[in-house]
């Protein structure tokens, strides 16, 4: 990292580095393209890869920082911070040419905190209304209901774009159609049986081909982000699993391990050992219910039933440990909430060989079928450079030969002390999603084989105070989520609330990848692909 | 020779019975206006029982294959069911659209049905029982059944809806792909049986079934023609024109009540119309099993009325029209019309060819054993 810093002053001369939990840099706003570019670009270990876009009301400075990685070396992280006073007009300079998942997170920064992006070829609002008033993520933001009365007349969509373009006599603020004049647009979404939830593609279509999507989102958001930060961690902790509800649990684990690092807490081995099983169940019930999904999105609908016969004992599991089934609680801050039940081990260990079996089943049930092949290869190519461009993780990013397990680069809980393999396929297509998810189901039930032996006695809670105070600083942590990499980035001013609080969500990325490789695809695929990338919609609109 | 035996089950009996009655004590015409009239009600009578039962048995075998149990609320197993939802669904409000072309909106549905309907008439249901029985009783099936799709293209065009519309799209190119198929694979079982006139070829099949009869072609020609057949009636995994995960309903998205209950009834009775013809030209219609010079076995075959070997024979073939639904994913659009274009319609022509050859130098089964078939 030495090397990395040499060269960020090469860079940059004036750059303030800071070693703080990440190597932190800061830079004036004009600079940060250039050394985002430098980094992206550095031969030895190129930082390509953008994980999160957080953007900040620091007070009187309205920030964004930068958390990058390298995607060969997803532990090495470089994270640079920038910011502009001016907040009337808030100006900053995109990367989205140098990272294309910086598009869409840059148009929730806008919508969230005010800021444009020079060169971000779409500056919509995501998640918000154009006609929004005030942005809420700034601390002077006025939530008075009367100044955004719930609309009750319908509105036409409209399909121009503004955006801020630098061009040789200064900047241009021009507006762009989304969609050429006569193009024949329909709308998947925002209710539709195969968009996994309230999301709403506006779709060109070219008869049977699709032509362009163009995303919107956010008819669910909630501002789980702004609502975090006057509650306390505990309470924020609920959130947690209503973002990605099918993998609550794993995202309820990642918060906890930042304010655990944060406030020094240390988690009693018993609690680890539970955590982890439960992640892997977790995990194994969510790739479930996206087999299944996918199988009904292509058209079979006993498969789909069969998925959700095998999940349904993952979910009495959870049920006889904790009450919960799809939402478990059982996490909390400095261990897991409730102790696993007496018959846990047996019931686990009779699931792991029922499992295996019905794995060969939907081998021989559908993963050859002749049609369902046809559905699958080669359609909805992903390359590795786009999947990395666009920060598409988990099975999917996977699929396309990018190996991007954080359990194998940056271990958490006891996953260095367990044996698995990362699951990887270079074949970039719908198939090699499809069965990325059916071979991390076999390695998960593999984790749980060696651990549900050896859960040591003891507790199962670290004794934490009544009132968790985070000191200052700002804390990170990564997870591997069953749709790919979640993040929890807390920002603590030594309250007993979080500052700021920012949470990434893997389905973002994914769907903001899914213009790009149904681009040409036939309607029907375009479903399928929808299928294997696998997203879920709560965990977008935050 | 088959009426030299005793048939007590027969309904032939019973309508033999009513005829002469009816014929002893009334003139000519009020003979025919009455039988006229009993026909066409039982029939309409028979369309909706046969889509009822069609409709309680598919949910029960698809919650079989599903590891479900399938309805058991209403009455015992569920066998109510379907008799309730017929009932709700006649009391359901039709939602009127705003901004639809009103005549042919409403008008799309009574193709569907009226099409289905005037091919049921055809339908041979055991010995006896057909109330119309052309003498190109094949074409006329194959003409009256493509009239179906233009209710679908006219549901799809006046919908005002783009799903509805590339649904019907979709229909009409499945449509007319799959009706050739269809046609040529019937034509096919025409060469061997010399004729299109459905009780003649019935007749002809007493000892030897035309699947068995024309041995390779016949067989080829009966697994097209169910494939074909399968996809005309619009079912999984041919079922693009209404593909639920990705166009919502298709050409039905805007229906409701009544007039959507149409299009269910018309596509199930599809089902049990492609089973019935293909059990009338391949599988001997309802004609029992009939084996030469085993009288005694002829004769307790025969004792089980020829409605029943109908029935049981078409519900094999449902049954594996349901197999296939649910078991296989959705084929897609241009999948679909490469299975029609390149491989069942070449193979269609060739297996027609072969068939000619086969009847002009004698080589089908009862030109090669006429003394076992």
């Amino acid at each position: 990292m030495e090397n990395i810093k040499k060269l960020i002053l090469n860079t940059v001369s004036d750059a303030v580095i800071e070693d703080k939990q990440k190597l932190t840099v800061t830079v004036e706003p004009n600079k940060l393209h250039l050394l985002a570019k430098t980094l992206r670009n550095n031969a030895d270990l190129p930082f390509d890869f953008l994980v999160k876009l957080i953007g900040t009301d620091c007070g009187e400075k309205l920030g964004v920082t930068y958390l990058l990685s390298s995607s060969s070396d997803l532990s090495k992280e470089v994270v640079l911070k920038t910011g502009t006073a001016d907040r009337e007009n808030p100006l900053l300079y995109s990367v989205t040419d140098l990272y294309e998942t910086a598009h869409f997170n840059e148009r929730e920064v806008f919508a969230l905190l005010g800021i444009r992006f020079i060169n971000n070829p779409d500056m919509r609002k995501f998640f918000l209304n154009s006609d929004w008033v005030g942005y809420p993520l700034r601390k002077d933001y006025d939530a008075n209901p009367e100044l955004n009365p719930v609309s009750l007349v319908s509105k036409e969509m409209i399909d121009v774009a503004p955006r801020i373009m630098e061009t040789k006599e200064g900047l241009k603020e021009e507006l762009v159609n989304v969609f050429e004049e006569d193009d024949y647009v329909i709308n998947i979404g925002p209710q539709h049986p195969s968009t996994h939830g309230v999301m709403h593609f506006r779709t060109a279509l070219d008869g049977e081909i699709v032509k362009k999507i163009d995303v919107h989102s956010g008819y669910i958001h909630r501002g789980i982000e702004k609502l975090s930060e006057s509650l306390t961690y505990p309470q924020i902790l609920h959130f947690t699993d209503r973002l990605d509800y099918l993998s609550a649990n794993i995202n309820r684990h990642a918060l906890c391990m930042c304010v655990e690092k944060a406030a020094e807490i240390e988690v009693p081995e018993r609690a680890q050992y539970i955590r982890t099983i439960m992640d892997e169940l977790n995990r194994i019930d969510s790739h479930l219910l996206a087999w299944a999904c996918q199988t009904n999105d292509l058209g079979a609908t006993t498969a789909f039933i069969y998925g959700m016969r095998e999940r349904e004992i993952i979910l009495h599991i959870f049920e006889k440990t904790c009450g919960g089934r799809l939402i478990i609680n059982q996490n909390v801050i400095g261990g897991v909430m409730f102790d696993i039940y007496d018959e846990f081990q047996k019931d686990v260990k009779s699931f792991i060989p029922y499992m295996r079996e019905k794995l060969v089943e939907y081998d021989k049930f559908f993963s050859h079928n002749v049609i369902a092949l046809g559905r699958m290869i080669n359609i909805g190519n992903l390359t590795k450079e786009d999947a990395i461009s666009y920060a598409v993780t988990g099975p999917a990013g996977r699929g396309s030969g990018w190996s991007c397990d954080i359990r194998k680069h940056q271990p958490y809980a006891l996953y260095d002390k367990v044996d698995f393999k990362e699951i990887i396929r270079h074949e970039n297509d719908s198939y090699a999603r499809y069965m990325n998810r059916l071979d991390e189901i076999e390695e998960s039930l593999k984790i749980i084989e060696q651990l549900i032996d050896n859960i040591p006695a003891g507790e199962i809670c670290a004794k934490t105070k009544a009132i968790i105070k985070l000191p200052e600083g700002e804390y990170f942590q990564r997870v591997e989520a069953c749709r790919g990499e979640f993040g929890v980035y807390i920002e603590s001013r030594g309250d007993k609330t979080p500052y700021r609080i920012k949470f990434r969500s893997p389905s973002m990325a994914l769907v903001s990848a899914m213009p790009l490789i149904c681009k040409g695809e036939k309607i029907s695929d375009f479903i399928g692909i929808g299928g294997s990338m696998d997203y879920v919609i709560p965990d977008i609109d935050r | 020779m088959i009426l030299n035996y005793s048939q007590p089950l027969e309904i032939s009996n019973l309508s033999a019975w009513l005829d002469t009655t009816l014929r002893s004590n009334l003139s000519e015409f009020w003979t025919l206006l009455i039988e006229f009239v009993l026909v066409g009600v039982l029939l309409l009578a028979a369309y909706a029982v046969i889509a009822l039962v069609l409709i309680y048995v598919e949910r029960k075998i698809t919650a079989f294959f599903q590891a479900r149990f399938g309805p058991n609320r209403v009455g015992q197993y569920g066998l109510l069911q379907s008799l309730a939802d017929m009932i709700k669904i006649l009391l359901k409000e039709i939602i009127h659209i705003n901004k639809v072309d009103k005549f042919l909106f409403y008008a799309a549905p009574f193709f569907m049905v009226g099409a289905s309907m005037m091919t049921f008439g055809a339908i041979a249901f055991g010995k006896g029982l057909q109330a119309v029985d052309f003498n190109i009783g094949v074409l006329y099936v194959t003409a009256v059944s493509s009239l179906g799709i233009i209710g679908v293209l006219l549901a799809g065009w006046s919908s005002n809806n783009k799903y509805s519309m590339i649904g019907a799209m979709r229909s009409g190119a499945q449509f007319v792909s799959y009706e050739l198929s269809a046609g040529f694979a019937l034509m096919t079982i025409v060469v061997l049986s010399g004729t299109m006139q459905f009780s003649e070829m019935i007749h002809k099949q007493e000892y030897c079934w035309n699947i068995f009869n024309g041995h390779i072609s016949s067989i080829i020609a009966f697994f097209i023609y169910l494939i074909s057949g399968h996809a005309e009636t619009n079912r999984g995994p041919f079922d693009l024109p209404e593909a639920e995960s990705e166009l919502t309903a298709g050409y039905h998205t805007e229906y409701s009540g009544l007039q959507f209950g149409f299009f269910y009834l018309a596509e199930y009775l599809n089902m049990f119309i492609i089973a019935s013809i293909a059990t009338a030209v391949f599988l001997g219609g309802w004609m029992p099993i009939q084996i030469k010079g085993w009288e005694a076995f002829n004769q307790i075959m025969n004792y089980i009325p020829s409605y029943v070997w109908f029935f049981s024979k078409t519900g094999v073939l449902i049954f594996f029209s349901l197999w296939v639904r649910w078991s296989f994913p959705r084929l897609r659009i241009d999948q679909l019309l490469n299975l029609e274009w390149k491989y069942l319609l070449p193979i269609n022509l060739v297996n027609l060819l072969v068939m000619v050859i086969l009847v002009l130098t004698g080589l089908t089964l009862t030109d090669l054993f006429p003394s076992w078939f």
